[in-house]
């Protein structure tokens, strides 16, 4: 593995020290006050309790003394009855490296540090021995430092191919390709990431990264697994990366856009994030454990996106790595904890439960809609007024004692009300019923909003709704930079602020981190969801600090970010190397050359349906329900689940990206989740990529996958400005921006020659494969069929599948 | 030979890793998923160190949670307490489901007649004929106790060891620890019924989460095989595409795999064109397992009339033993239904009709193969059901509501001593007063069995060494082994 503690010249507490005590020793003797052994930790030096303080004569770590460290002896000893950590936490002993390491670090005075993440960061100094813009200099310092060099660019093709992709989402078209190609000035690469940035597109694959981190799906992911429609914050998701919303604007609107004085309707459908959580349909669980669960449930989601921190270890104990409470996990909570709504959902009929809402949220009408409401509202009164109104006479009649009930007159009368109230009944009914028809069509969007006392929040003993402990208040984590003092109870809008603050050591590191691994495939601290002391050491760390600060000087800047990432020369290099340097630095941490990995299932199926043409490009709206295998849904619903079985859509909205892609959360679409998509059932900060057949069988049998294929070849096929001689070149420039080599080439048409002889000789394969397809002019059904292979050929290289 | 068995599968599984994840040679299974920091260890050595008792499991999950009263934990007293309250010291106030919150909690004894069977001459049910018959082979658990009072969490907790959804499930880790035991098949398989004999008004959802991968890399994930189209999804060449066909194409996207490898040195590729190659024996492999045709008449009656019906739990049943036969490690079955809120004795025979003549012949026919020895079956719920009725309570129709602190199960094969019954309830099977068995100790006793030491299977995730059986302290349960 890549940097190796070991050759660490001069050891650094909290890159070589403290994740070998927070490993072994931190859950005896870390921050956490229950399991706490021998009164002792080892996370800070000092205090009563501190590894230097001395008791019964015994000092844990004497600053510079091996043999007066009772530790040194600890680690060291073979004695069962002595050794750290002892054999029954099944924990591994130090081995020699390890224990060389706490040697160097006693024997040079024990020094302790603050732990970098909850340490505000601070402008570093660029390096001064090496070229290039900020971003290179720091990279080429640590490759110096490990004896390797960076390496060439990528040529153009692969360039604009791999931005293109990292910006967007989608594969560069070929005019595209040849504009790039043939611009030779100094700015092309430039202009072709500002062409990039300004797409619409953008958004639509940044917003991809983003609901993977806040769980966004279309169902509730409990018990019945209901229908939620949350496609409202999904758009403004996109549109905010588009429009560039700054990123401290991002995260208050979200944590708190129902708290602005006038909120905009974009505040308020961003406090929606609140509403993600999963929820449990009343009827079986008990309303206030289900209340605490999506309060938990909401702590979560802030501490993993906004804090990069495992803060849900807190809800039954205290941290057992980081300086983290249950006091301060409870704390937090009572920002979480005062909505106004049932903590469970509605029951199983009427517009709100058809349309996936849940009270409280907002009808997303346009000013005609509104009228219209409104309109109707003042009929169903009308009506209402009138029934009640021939109810009344009604009762007169029927009360007049005076009246002869067995005339003629009496009956006629009875008999006129009765029709009458007939009648206006059923005028409600229809008005109802285009009132209903119209919300119908209306978008809502759930929002966050806060009951107006405020809720009474207590530590849960071991995490247990029934078992309230010590009261607590509103307040950010104690061991991070203080909010402000104030007299007032703190709003979550003064916790957004907080978040925001230059101050705040974790908010700009964490998301910096995590648009570098959207780049590169995987972040200067590799694990993007953990900053703290379990997590990964940055293996940049002057380079983050860097890039944090520059993006809260830029004020929060996204866009230019991104831009100033992808042109660095890092980012440029060519992903090419040998197979011992990929072997040595299998993720590419060092980045000594560009990054090579599989990408995400939507932008493979993206480039499908882009290739091939199909894409649908429209933006926003409700998801859609692109085909899938039969009977997925029914194994796993109930017989009232709603919905139940699965319909696919038709026409283009099949086409749409994935993004728009229907989410049931207890069956998510196997297109995705076989390429390791998440679930959607908790906050992923990154997904994992693995190579399974069962990703090859998806690409090479995926129906709609083959329809695509089949499109392409038509569409090169049917082409005229494309010659006999240069469709092989067209296709394979399509799918995967390089043209092919001569033996590539050779390959191809040797495919294409056996293809159409099989075919030939087999012409009910071809006419199975053409099916319902026109064929043009001269082209023939095993022809096409051959074509269509190849072009399926192209969609299952490695290469395509990858994005380098 | 059963002394270096672990450390051999060990290797095996570790050069299965490397190959499939492309992680190479210097890089050790922890080792590469570790934080760089602590990278340089060697992998933990979580086998037990002793031989191994069974190589693979079939979980039968009967998903809904079965009436321990009515099928297993025979309490012939509570005839008398017909319609009595229940005594306040046995209920101790203990939390209940919205359902039959601040109702009256009135017993409701089963109508079930239970017989001695077997040698062993364990009480049996009238439900469960033939079951009966291989009363000698079971181990029946009357002390199973869970966290979760709802479906969902309480599934979730079975399968996984926690209720928050995202953690691995069983199948998940033995795939993770033991690594593939073929090359041709997943290690990990799921099947679900598609037929109720008792109707389909109790059936409960189910997630994919239950066989998921939480944060193990997501290849030792459960493969669910459908009852309808492709077992496994996308396995057929679409229309229009032969094997012949789909072989010289394939050829064509490896030759040219392998001159992007030559060019671009990334050994990512090779592990690209081994799946596909993989990928490609499968769609012969698969249809083969699941292709019952040629199973004699005698082995399908065995197995009884539903096992000609494709999804049936028998059919599900018959298709584990051929999977135990091909080297998959771990097969789960769910059957679903078991939710008898009301009208239990309407649904209940029809459950045990699906489950019991199948769950019979399962071990029967294994046991005949000499499989049994070495494959645990293991037949549980979610958890148990109320003593008290609810909603309509007579003689003869009554329901039961959830009940987490005791429920029944049974395994059998796989070094469990049969024709026993472990652990005992109070008179009302409301709460275990004698060796009590949780989730977490059930899962520490299967992986036991398979040899690993269930504090010892680790995965760093959100900064904790993750386990199957979580942070309580789990034990084996060493009384039901043999």
């Amino acid at each position: 593995m890549i940097a190796s503690v070991a050759q660490a010249e001069d050891v650094k507490f909290n890159r070589d020290i403290r994740p070998l005590l927070s490993d072994r020793c931190f859950h005896c003797h870390g921050p956490g006050d229950g399991d706490r052994q021998a009164d002792l930790r080892l996370d800070r030096a000092d205090g009563p309790q501190g590894a230097y303080r001395e008791e019964a004569g015994v000092i844990a770590i004497k600053p510079g003394s091996l043999n007066e460290s009772e530790l040194w002896a600890r680690i060291t000893s073979t004695d069962p009855d002595v050794v750290m950590p002892p054999p029954d936490s099944h924990k591994e002993p130090l081995d020699e490296k390890e224990q060389k390491l706490i040697k160097k670090w006693i024997e040079a005075g024990a020094p302790y540090e603050d732990f970098w993440a909850f340490v505000t960061p601070t402008m570093p100094e660029l390096p001064q021995n090496v070229d290039g813009a900020p971003i290179d200099r720091f990279v080429r310092r640590r490759l110096a430092n490990e004896g390797l060099s960076p390496s060439a660019r990528a040529d153009k093709r692969t360039l604009i191919r791999r931005v293109t992709f990292d910006l967007t989402g989608l594969p560069p078209t070929r005019e595209e390709i040849h504009a790039f190609l043939v611009d030779d000035s100094p700015q092309a690469f430039e202009k072709v990431v500002d062409r990039l940035l300004e797409s619409p597109h953008y958004g639509e694959h940044m917003a991809k990264y983003w609901l993977d981190l806040v769980r966004f799906a279309d169902t509730n992911g409990i018990h019945h697994d209901h229908y939620r429609d949350l496609s409202p914050y999904r758009d403004w998701v996109i549109r905010s990366f588009n429009d560039n919303l700054p990123y401290d604007d991002f995260t208050r609107y979200q944590l708190a856009g129902d708290l602005y004085p006038e909120p905009t309707r974009d505040q308020l459908v961003a406090s929606g994030f609140h509403r993600l959580h999963l929820i449990i349909d009343r009827g079986t669980a008990l309303p206030e454990e289900s209340f605490t669960r999506n309060v938990i449930d909401r702590v979560t989601s802030v501490g993993t996106a906004f804090m990069g921190l495992t803060v849900q270890c807190a809800v039954c104990h205290d941290h057992k790595y980081d300086p983290f409470t249950m006091r301060d996990f409870y704390s937090l909570s009572a920002f979480f904890n005062n909505i106004d709504a049932n903590p469970e959902t509605g029951g199983r009929s009427g517009t709100d439960f058809l349309r996936g809402l849940q009270t409280p949220y907002i009808n997303l009408t346009t000013d005609d809609q509104d009228a219209r409401l409104n309109e109707l509202a003042r009929q169903v009164e009308q009506s209402q007024v009138a029934i009640s109104e021939i109810r009344k006479q009604q009762k007169e009649l029927e009360g007049d004692k005076e009246a002869d009930k067995k005339s003629d007159e009496y009956k006629k009368a009875a008999a006129e009300l009765a029709s009458r109230l007939k009648q206006v009944e059923a005028e409600l009914k229809a008005i109802e019923k285009t009132r209903d028809d119209l919300l119908m069509s209306i978008p809502g969007a759930m929002v966050m909003k806060e009951r107006s006392e405020v809720r009474p929040t207590h530590i849960l003993v071991r995490g247990a709704y029934d078992n309230p402990g010590e009261e607590v208040h509103r307040a950010s984590p104690a061991f991070l930079p203080p909010m402000p003092e104030s007299d007032e109870t703190r709003s979550r809008m003064d916790l957004a602020n907080w978040f925001v603050s230059r101050d705040n050591p974790l908010t700009a590191r964490v998301t910096v981190n995590r648009f570098w691994q959207q780049l590169f495939g995987v972040g200067i601290v590799r694990t993007a969801e953990d900053f703290g002391a379990q997590g990964e050491w940055p293996t940049h760390p002057d380079l983050l600090d860097y890039l944090a600060v520059r993006f809260m000087d830029s004020g929060w800047d996204v866009k230019a970010l991104m831009k100033e990432i992808v042109l660095s020369e890092t980012y440029q290099q060519t992903s090419s190397a040998s197979r011992e340097q990929f072997l040595q630095d299998p993720s590419n941490r060092l980045l000594a050359r560009g990054s090579r990995f599989r990408m995400d299932s939507e932008i493979i199926r993206d480039q499908i349906l882009a290739t091939s043409g199909l894409l649908n490009e429209e933006l926003y709206g409700k998801s859609v329900k692109p085909p899938q295998p039969e009977g997925l849904w029914q194994a796993v619903s109930m017989p009232s689940s709603y919905p139940r079985a699965f319909e696919a859509d038709s026409g283009d909205k099949i086409y749409r990206r994935s993004v728009y892609t229907f989410w049931k959360r207890g069956m998510p679409p196997p297109q995705m989740t076989i390429l390791n998509a998440p679930s959607r059932e908790e906050c992923i900060a990154r997904r994992e990529r693995t190579n399974t057949p069962l990703q090859a069988l998806l690409l090479l049998n995926e129906t709609e996958y083959l329809k695509a294929a089949r499109q392409l070849a038509l569409n090169i096929l049917a082409d005229e400005s494309i010659s006999s001689e240069n469709r092989l070149d067209a296709m394979a420039e399509t799918v995967t921006t390089q043209l092919p080599s001569d033996s590539e080439r050779t390959a191809y048409q040797h495919l294409i020659t056996d293809l159409t002889d099989i075919y030939s000789k087999s012409p009910e394969l071809a006419n199975q494969l053409c099916q319902g397809v026109e064929l043009p002019d001269g082209v023939s059904a095993p022809e096409l069929s051959a074509w269509t292979m190849l072009a399926s050929t192209l969609y299952n290289l490695d290469v395509t599948k990858t994005r380098q | 030979m059963n002394d270096t068995l672990h450390s051999h599968e060990w290797a095996q599984a570790r050069r299965q890793f490397l190959k499939t994840t492309g992680m190479g040679l210097g890089a050790t299974v922890l080792g590469a998923l570790l934080p760089q920091n602590t990278a340089a260890r060697e992998p933990k050595n979580f086998m037990t160190g002793q031989p191994p008792k069974a190589k693979r499991v079939i979980f039968l999950f009967m998903a809904g949670a079965p009436s321990q009263l009515d099928m297993f934990d025979y309490k012939p007293d509570l005839e008398k307490q017909f319609k009595k309250p229940l005594p306040p010291s046995v209920s101790m106030g203990q939390r209940v489901t919205a359902m039959t919150r601040g109702k009256e909690q009135l017993v409701a004894p089963s109508m079930y007649k239970f017989a001695p069977q077997g040698q062993s001459g364990i009480p049996m049910c009238e439900l469960l004929p033939h079951l009966s018959t291989v009363a000698d082979d079971l181990c029946i658990v009357n002390s199973f106790n869970t966290n979760a009072i709802n479906h969902d969490p309480a599934k979730t907790f079975l399968c996984t060891g926690s209720e928050i959804p995202g953690r691995a499930s069983m199948g998940a880790w033995l795939s993770y620890g033991l690594g593939t035991m073929n090359q041709d098949l997943p290690d990990f398989v799921v099947l679900t019924s598609a037929y109720w004999t008792g109707g389909t008004r109790n059936v409960q959802a189910l997630y994919s989460r239950l066989w998921g991968s939480g944060p193990l890399p997501s290849k030792y994930q459960g493969v669910k095989f459908q009852t309808s189209g492709d077992p496994v999804l996308f396995l057929s060449n679409p229309q229009g595409i032969d094997s012949q066909i789909r072989r010289r194409m394939l050829d064509t996207v490896s030759e040219v795999n392998r001159g992007d490898f030559a060019r671009i040195g990334d050994p990512e590729i090779e592990t690209t064109i081994a799946q596909q190659e993989m990928a490609f024996r499968m769609q012969s492999s698969v249809p083969e397992l699941t292709d019952v045709s040629g199973e004699p008449e005698h082995i399908l009656d065995l197995y009884g009339p539903e096992v000609t019906k494709n999804g049936s739990f028998a059919r599900n049943c018959l298709l584990a033993r051929r999977m135990v036969e091909r080297g998959v490690r771990f097969i789960q079955i769910f059957h679903r239904g078991w939710d008898h809120h009301s009208v239990l004795p309407k649904q209940l025979p029809g459950q045990c009709f699906d489950i019991d003549q199948p769950s019979a012949a399962l071990i029967s026919d294994l046991k005949q193969r000499g499989l049994l020895e070495d494959t645990l079956i293991v037949f549980a719920g979610e958890f148990g059901r109320t003593a008290y009725g609810q909603g309509t309570l007579k003689r003869d129709d009554y329901g039961r509501d959830h009940h987490p602190r005791c429920f029944s199960g049974w395994l059998a094969g796989g070094g469990i001593k049969g024709g026993q019954i472990y652990g005992q309830t109070d008179d009302f099977s409301y709460n275990v007063i004698e060796n009590p068995v949780a989730v977490r100790d059930l899962h520490a006793t299967m992986l036991h069995q398979l040899g690993i030491d269930h504090e010892r299977l680790t995965f760093p995730f959100q900064g904790l060494d993750q386990r199957l059986t979580g942070v309580e302290p789990a034990r084996v349960v060493h009384d039901i082994l043999s």
